[in-house]
């Protein structure tokens, strides 16, 4: 700690902070336009300059590092006239008759009807007026007139691009944009151009931003103090009446947003500060009012009648559901679940599916990619969740990132490891094609889809053959080591390479880097858990970190990064066959007698069936009314075999298309509830707007319904009093009350009132006790190529694809962005096959074919294509790994088929 | 191979080279030099001497700073001294092969001097004469004299020994002896160079580096090119030494891609290095160990900055940044970094070869040794050279320059490049050292010294440096992307006729501001000709704004030309040669100039015949003389016989 004295007060700042950041921590303002505390200090607009004692000149406050016993100054007479003629040169090429009118304040109630007019003259003819900082600086330094001759640029306005416009003419050259763009979200999509008074912000050879690489995150509309960057959108909206923080639905990672509201209008999302600090992307910051907003949305009930669905009121809906699923035993009926429920949604659909329907016939979508991680982890530790933080990854020495593409699926995740390499962290990736990361890497690890587990094993191999394994760690928390050791022995590194298509130097040389670089921060996705021994690929990874001694540490551990929002949320609250909420086994007699205690009635000890087996006992006629909560493309044209469908959702889509009865929800915006994160962190969502339509929550729905079947236990007001049922009789969650989430999140295991949560998992014991290796067969997946099929296809996530429903991919700008479905080939494949870029084939695999245009580029190996998940499920290989049920999704044989 | 040894081989070489029977032919084949014609010379030579199957030696060596009598080619024979014959052109090769070669004539009337000790009657001594003997060569001690693509002969003339005794002193030794010889920044701020360095090693970290600025933008200048391809090694030498003394492992070399000569030479140096392993690990058997990489620029002015120089060598736009921290702290890629320019460098290896006492004895008490210039402008001996510190303006532009072409007045003389200020005839007593030219408004800065004359407008001359530092401002910081294009825009409207009462006013109000809040050294200095020219002839800009005229008539918005119709003999020379056909007359017909279509381009001056001097140039007002062509009055041949 040191003293300074600023404006005469003696001011505590912590070492290494800035003048300017030590004058704010003491509650004095100094005027600047470039400084942000997301960025590095720069020092461009020279406002914040301040007079020091004995130091010449006027010193950027923004970038002089405080000291011990400086005196500083930061309003003389002096500095303001200053920084007043600086401020003249800015507002001499910025539009400021506005800033300096003298009747600013009597104008503001009619400034709505003279605003949209294309060009920007003037505040009142700015969009971001009202939340302009030039505007607040105008008014801290007091300027009445510019007396420099005013030069308008004359620059087109750049409105090319999806989401946000860019006017440059009001751009004041802050750098802000450019600096988050490239700090913060490593992408550099945007940069200065030209020098002198010619310089400007734009795009490398004035490219669209699209071509630059833009991800769309709108950091750089969110950073900029003018009105030179603004959402489409929302550009006439003004100032918002009220702002909600909430949490973002579109990924596992979590992020806190605000949702701006007017009227009922919810007019932008915008990043707040959580596990996100600050950060956000194109789906959160734009895709939330898109769907909100989305004029298609379900607003009433629905019922069947005559084939055809037609509106009908809450009362004739509900009652036919409770009707029409009262003639069915507890064999014959089945709920699937969205995994973007809130955990209070989830806990009532589970609850009355064990209750009043009597079933274990329970699942979700988590099933399709987040079991073999419990299965697989598990099996070493006892429990199969996310080990660390998210905010854990950024002082890792090394992360190793396998079968991730966390810049499309979870890229505020992804910013975590752009920071990790700022501080000079070492970065392994390892998935088949490449990914935004490999940009970052030391080594990219570029294997065949499906042979994880001989390349971690040749890894491991390595590690214990060079003496870089954590023998104290081992001995004191793990068993197996002798039986994984012996697994190893003989395994050969060049069969290794042949088998993944990885060079044993490279191999090595990841090895080295993984077991050295402590701690090591390991992130796996979907790559690693959609196949056929997808729970044996995750024990793999499970294996390394233990052999090296990464977990139960800061920075370290085992991190599934789920893709979507609630997964960890819907499996804690036991939408799973074979479990109660809490991983409670339904097939222990003491938790049935426990919840049927808790519940007030007797339970069905029998497991349920999962998606896939749902789908197939369906197509058998044995289950014959089937109860959806949202939409997935694996359920497309496959349920209309059933007596009765119960779709329940946000928009129409193909699974409603064939429902008896369809029952409009509310979005996440009009209702409260907790989402769990991907690192177990359960948070709040706040109603910001009322529902649409007539649309109610899901938990409200399900709870009418059990009401109507008799169903007690049902009786919630509020999603509160559900949290209070959970905290109950779900250990993990004993002390997670709404009381005190207001406050702030909580990491679960938390077991009281008074427990602080868990960051980190087993830094003392495992749920299991010891640690377990689980020494590794090597199975080849169950699809494999042949003359007929001799490519593989695997599969990537989109960034702008999201699960609200089929309908995202069809969504506004995002449809622009997401592009046609395409199949990426080798250039070496694309020559024997004979297809070029751009050239329309039909992708078949042993199920079916579709079209795709090719798209020739190195980053997918030899033999393999590849293309988005969510365009291929007609296609993809059902064969379910035998232990999570997992389907095999990474890995499908096809052959491209040119069009005649 | 030791020191020892390689020093021994290459005396041995350079030796027989001394007493090689064979004519020795040296062109200077520096970019001045073969812009001058010096590969047409050297291919001149070549075909003369196989024409006549003559066995001499050719070796292409630097520039000498001799600017306005190139091309330079030397001759020796044996037995006799080095001759240095000037202005050489590929037409005379012939007649001065036959004459001095074969018939032993060493031609005085196409020599400039002599080099070395014996001297011929009728030729005066090179370093003897008026542009040279003020001169004390330290940096350029090499220059012009030995092959720069020869390391050898480096060697031979003391090259290395400077490092060879650095690596048997200590880093704190080699410091002190900076310290001692009282070294300070040649790339213009003047840093005491050894408390540069000590911050530097005094700094934690293991990984430092160490950059040689060869990034020489200004306008006028040519010290860091010339010497770089003359002699290159001097600056590598000092750079190793600088290196071992802050305990650095890689070193830069930033040159600007405008100087391919010098990075070709720089990179042939680095090979020679190499070989010789004065370049690596373990350098001659010492356990210190160094690289160099060179690093092209891409044409920023700003890059010579040193913050910006080293984002650009990172790979980044250059821009500079705020200090602290400074280099010597958190440099190139956040490590501590040394940064000194060429002749600093070149310095360096002298002053360990010599002394630091030796160096200190040369200079000002605060500005010791010596600093090179580039004289440019107006003044007869343009050239490179290299003089003790506080030596007088005055006598580097009229002892060694020569005075002012054509017998003009001197007017000013700019130092500095764009940042610097310009000096009036009133300060030419002034002592040329660091504080007396910050005192008076100007700066070091690198050593370009552009001299203007009478017919130089002031305001047009701040005017034209001003479009430059605005040009190349980064546009990071507001003042300078905003500030100096406001002032260039006022200087523009002055000049142009339409500048306004309170323009002067508004010009040093902007300059102030601009000076104390802008970023970096480019911002802080590019009103430096401004404010000097408004401080030293406020009087010009007046003239323009108030009289709307230019007294230097150099302001071409500001003049016109009138043909004098008692001196118009109708020749109609200037009515063929103007480019827009302003000009009407006929035979014996008084021509007249249609001011509305005349583009002042001056053609009409040039051309009228000096028995004529018909046509005048005017500012500030009006001539009263015929709209058409009249009758010429006078009889044929009058201004003669006046004249």
């Amino acid at each position: 700690m040191i003293t300074l004295t600023i404006d005469g007060k003696q001011v505590n700042a912590n070492e290494g902070m800035t003048v300017y950041e030590a004058a704010k921590e003491g509650g004095i303002y100094i005027p600047t336009l470039c400084n942000h505390p997301y960025l590095t200090p720069y020092g461009a607009c020279r406002l914040c300059i301040v007079e020091i004692e004995n130091m010449r000149g006027f010193p950027t406050s923004c970038t002089m590092p405080a000291s011990d016993g400086m005196v500083v100054r930061t309003n003389t007479s002096q500095l303001q006239e200053l920084r007043r003629e600086i401020l003249e040169l800015i507002l001499s090429e910025h539009p400021y008759v506005c800033l300096v009118c003298d009747r600013k304040r009597d104008c503001e109630p009619y400034r709505a009807s003279i605003r949209k007019v294309g060009v920007t003259t003037g505040c009142q003819f700015c969009p971001k007026n009202g939340r302009c900082e030039l505007q607040k600086v105008v008014d801290y330094i007091g300027i009445r007139e510019v007396t420099l001759p005013y030069e308008y640029k004359e620059l087109p306005i750049e409105r090319g691009d999806p989401f946000f416009d860019r006017d440059y003419n009001l751009c004041i050259l802050c750098g802000r944009c450019v600096r988050v763009c490239q700090e913060v979200r490593g992408i550099g999509a945007i940069t200065f151009t030209c020098r002198g008074s010619q310089a400007l912000v734009g795009t490398a050879f004035g490219r669209s931003l699209q071509e630059s690489g833009c991800r769309f995150c709108a950091a750089c509309v969110d950073i900029c103090p003018t009105g030179a960057l603004v959402e489409k959108r929302r550009k006439w909206e003004g100032v918002a009446e009220r702002s909600v923080v909430t949490t973002c639905p579109y990924c596992g990672v979590g992020c806190q947003v605000t949702l701006e509201v007017k009227g009922e209008r919810v007019i932008a999302a915008i990043p707040s500060d959580g596990v996100n600090r600050g950060q956000v992307c194109v789906r959160g910051r734009f895709g939330i009012v898109e769907i909100v907003d989305n004029p298609q949305r379900l607003k009433t009930p629905m019922i069947k009648r005559d084939g055809e669905l037609v509106e009908a009121t809450w009362d004739e809906a509900l009652e036919i559901v409770a009707n029409r699923l009262s003639w069915y035993n507890e064999r014959e009926v089945a709920i699937i679940c969205c995994a973007e429920c809130t955990n209070e949604d989830s806990y009532v659909l589970q609850k009355f599916a064990r209750v009043v329907l009597g079933t274990n016939n329970i699942d979700h979508y988590a099933r399709l990619c987040h079991a073999s991680t419990i299965a697989g982890l598990s099996r070493n530790f006892g429990s199969g969740v996310m080990t660390n933080s998210i905010a854990g990854i950024e002082n890792a020495s090394c992360i190793l990132a396998i079968g991730t593409d966390m810049a499309n699926s979870q890229p505020v995740a992804e910013v975590n490891v752009k920071r990790a390499v700022n501080n000079s962290a070492k970065v392994i990736v390892a998935n088949p094609y490449w990914v935004g990361l490999c940009r970052f890497a030391d080594v990219w690890l570029q294997y065949r889809p499906g042979t994880d587990v001989i390349l971690l094993g040749g890894i491991m191999k390595i590690i214990i053959d060079e003496g870089l394994a954590d023998i104290s760690f081992i001995r004191e928390r793990c068993d197996g080591f002798d039986s994984l050791a012996e697994s190893l022995v003989g395994l050969d590194l060049d069969y290794v390479a042949k088998i993944t298509g990885v060079l044993p130097g490279q191999l090595i040389e990841a090895a080295r880097l993984y077991a050295t670089s402590k701690p090591a921060y390991t992130i796996y996705g979907e790559g690693l858990t959609q196949q056929y021994p997808g729970s044996d690929s995750v024990s793999a990874v499970a294996n390394l970190a233990l052999l090296t001694g990464n977990i139960g540490k800061p920075s370290a551990g085992v991190n599934p990064v789920v893709g979507l929002n609630n997964v960890q949320g819907a499996c804690d609250m036991g939408v799973m066959p074979d479990f109660y909420p809490g991983y409670q086994p339904v097939a222990d007699v003491a938790n049935k007698q426990k919840f049927e205690a808790a519940w007030g009635t007797s339970l069905n000890s029998t497991s349920g069936l999962t998606p896939t087996e749902i789908l197939h006992a369906i197509h058998q006629g044995q289950i014959k009314a089937s109860y959806i909560v949202g939409d997935d493309p694996t359920l497309h044209g496959k349920l209309e075999a059933l007596d009765f469908l119960v779709v329940q959702g946000l928009f129409p889509s193909p699974v409603s298309q064939v429902a008896d009865v369809v029952l409009p929800a509310a979005s996440f915006v009009e209702k409260e509830g907790t989402f769990t994160n991907a690192e177990r962190r359960v948070q709040l969502i706040r109603q910001a707007i009322q529902p649409i339509g007539s649309s109610q929550p899901d938990w409200w729905i399900i709870c009418q319904i059990a009401r109507r079947l008799g169903g007690r236990g049902f009786n919630f007001n509020k999603p509160s009093e559900i949290m209070t049922e959970i905290n109950a009789i779900v250990p993990i969650y004993g002390g997670i009350s709404y009381h005190r989430l207001e406050k702030g999140s909580l990491q679960w295991p938390c077991a009281s009132g008074q427990h602080d949560g868990t960051a980190i998992l087993y830094q003392e014991t495992f749920d299991r006790g010891r640690a377990r290796f689980t020494a590794l067969e090597y199975k080849s997946s169950a699809e494999a190529a042949d003359a007929n099929y001799p490519l593989i296809l695997t599969t990537e996530p989109s960034l702008y694809y999201f699960h609200a429903g089929a309908m995202s991919v069809g969504l506004g700008e995002f449809s622009v962005l997401a592009g046609e479905a395409q199949v990426v080939v080798n250039p070496e494949d694309a020559a024997e096959h004979g297809v070029t870029n751009g050239e329309a084939v039909r992708v078949v695999s042993r199920r079916g074919g579709m079209e795709a245009k090719v798209k020739v580029a190195g980053t997918v190996p030899v033999g393999v294509v590849s293309m988005p998940l969510h365009l291929v499920h007609s296609i993809i290989s059902l064969v379910i790994d035998p232990v999570s049920k997992i389907p095999e999704y990474k890995v499908c044989a096809v052959r491209l088929e040119k069009r005649p | 191979m030791t020191f020892g040894e390689i020093h021994k081989q290459a005396i041995l070489e350079w030796e027989a080279l001394q007493n090689s029977e064979k004519p020795r032919i040296f062109v200077g084949t520096a970019t001045c030099g073969r812009a001058a014609g010096a590969m047409a010379v050297l291919e001149a030579i070549d075909k003369e001497l196989s024409r006549r199957n003559i066995d001499a030696i050719i070796t292409q060596v630097g520039c000498i700073g001799l600017c306005y009598a190139e091309p330079l080619v030397d001759i020796i024979k044996a037995n006799r001294p080095r001759i240095c014959y000037g202005g050489v052109s590929p037409e005379i090769i012939p007649q001065l092969i036959e004459d001095y070669i074969i018939s032993d004539n060493p031609r005085p009337d196409m020599a400039l001097g002599t080099i070395g000790e014996y001297s011929i009657d009728g030729l005066p001594k090179l370093f003897e004469l008026p542009m040279l003997r003020p001169q004390v060569r330290i940096s350029l001690r090499n220059c012009g004299l030995i092959d720069p693509e020869d390391i050898k002969q480096y060697v031979a003339n003391g090259g290395y020994s400077g490092l060879a005794k650095a690596l048997r002193m200590s880093p704190e030794e080699v410091i002190e002896e900076i310290k001692k010889s009282g070294l300070r920044g040649r790339g213009g701020a003047g840093f005491p160079t050894g408390q540069k360095w000590e911050f530097c090693r005094r700094s934690p970290g293991k990984e430092k580096y160490l950059i040689c600025n060869a990034d020489e933008g200004d306008p006028g200048a040519f010290m860091d090119r010339s010497l770089l391809e003359s002699d290159p090694h001097a600056v590598l030498e000092g750079m190793l030494i600088g290196a071992y003394a802050i305990g650095a492992t890689q070193g830069y070399i930033y040159c600007r891609a405008e100087y391919p000569l010098a990075i070709e030479r720089l990179k042939m140096a680095l090979k020679q290095m190499a070989e010789y392993r004065l370049l690596g690990d373990n350098m001659l058997g010492s356990g210190f160990s160094f690289q160099i990489e060179m690093k092209e620029g891409a044409g920023a002015f700003v890059c010579g900055e040193e913050t910006a120089l080293m984002m650009s060598i990172e790979g980044k736009r250059g821009m500079p940044r705020s200090r602290p921290p400074f280099p010597a702290v958190s440099g190139l890629w956040g490590k501590p970094t040394n940064i000194n320019n060429v002749e600093t460098w070149a310095n360096v290896s002298a002053i360990l070869q010599r002394g630091g006492d030796w160096y200190a004895s040369f200079g000002t008490e605060k500005s010791k040794g010596t600093k090179t210039f580039a004289l440019a402008g107006k003044i007869v001996r343009t050239g490179l050279i290299e003089v003790p510190m506080g030596i007088s303006l005055g006598d580097i532009i009229y002892e060694i320059g020569g005075g002012i072409v054509g017998g003009k007045r001197f007017k000013s003389v700019l130092t500095g490049g764009p940042s610097g200020g310009c000096l009036p005839a009133s300060m030419l007593d002034l002592p040329v050292d660091y504080e007396s030219l910050t005192q008076a408004g100007s700066i070091m800065g690198s050593g370009g010294m552009v001299v203007a004359d009478e017919d130089t407008c002031m305001v047009d001359l701040a005017r034209y440096f001003l479009s430059f530092t605005q040009a190349e401002s980064c546009g990071k910081c507001v003042p300078c992307r905003v500030g100096t294009r406001h002032m260039l825009n006022i200087l523009e409207r002055i000049t142009q006729g339409e500048g306004q009462s309170r323009d002067i006013e508004r010009l040093e109000r902007l300059a102030q501001v601009v000076k104390s809040t802008a970023l970096c050294g480019l911002g802080q200095t590019a009103p430096n000709p401004v404010l000097t020219t408004i401080r030293y002839f406020r009087d010009e800009y007046e003239t323009h704004i108030n009289e709307r005229r230019c007294p230097a008539l150099a302001c071409t918005a500001l003049i016109s030309y009138y043909i004098l119709p008692d001196k118009c003999e109708g020749c109609g020379i200037c009515l063929r040669d103007c480019p827009v056909s302003a000009i009407s007359g006929g035979k014996r017909m008084v021509h007249v100039i249609d001011q509305s279509q005349c583009t002042k381009c001056g053609t009409c001056l040039d051309v009228c015949p000096d028995r004529f001097s018909a046509v005048v140039k005017v500012s500030g007002g009006t001539l009263t003389v015929p709209t058409e062509p009249t009758p010429v009055t006078k009889s044929k041949g009058d201004n003669r016989a006046s004249a």
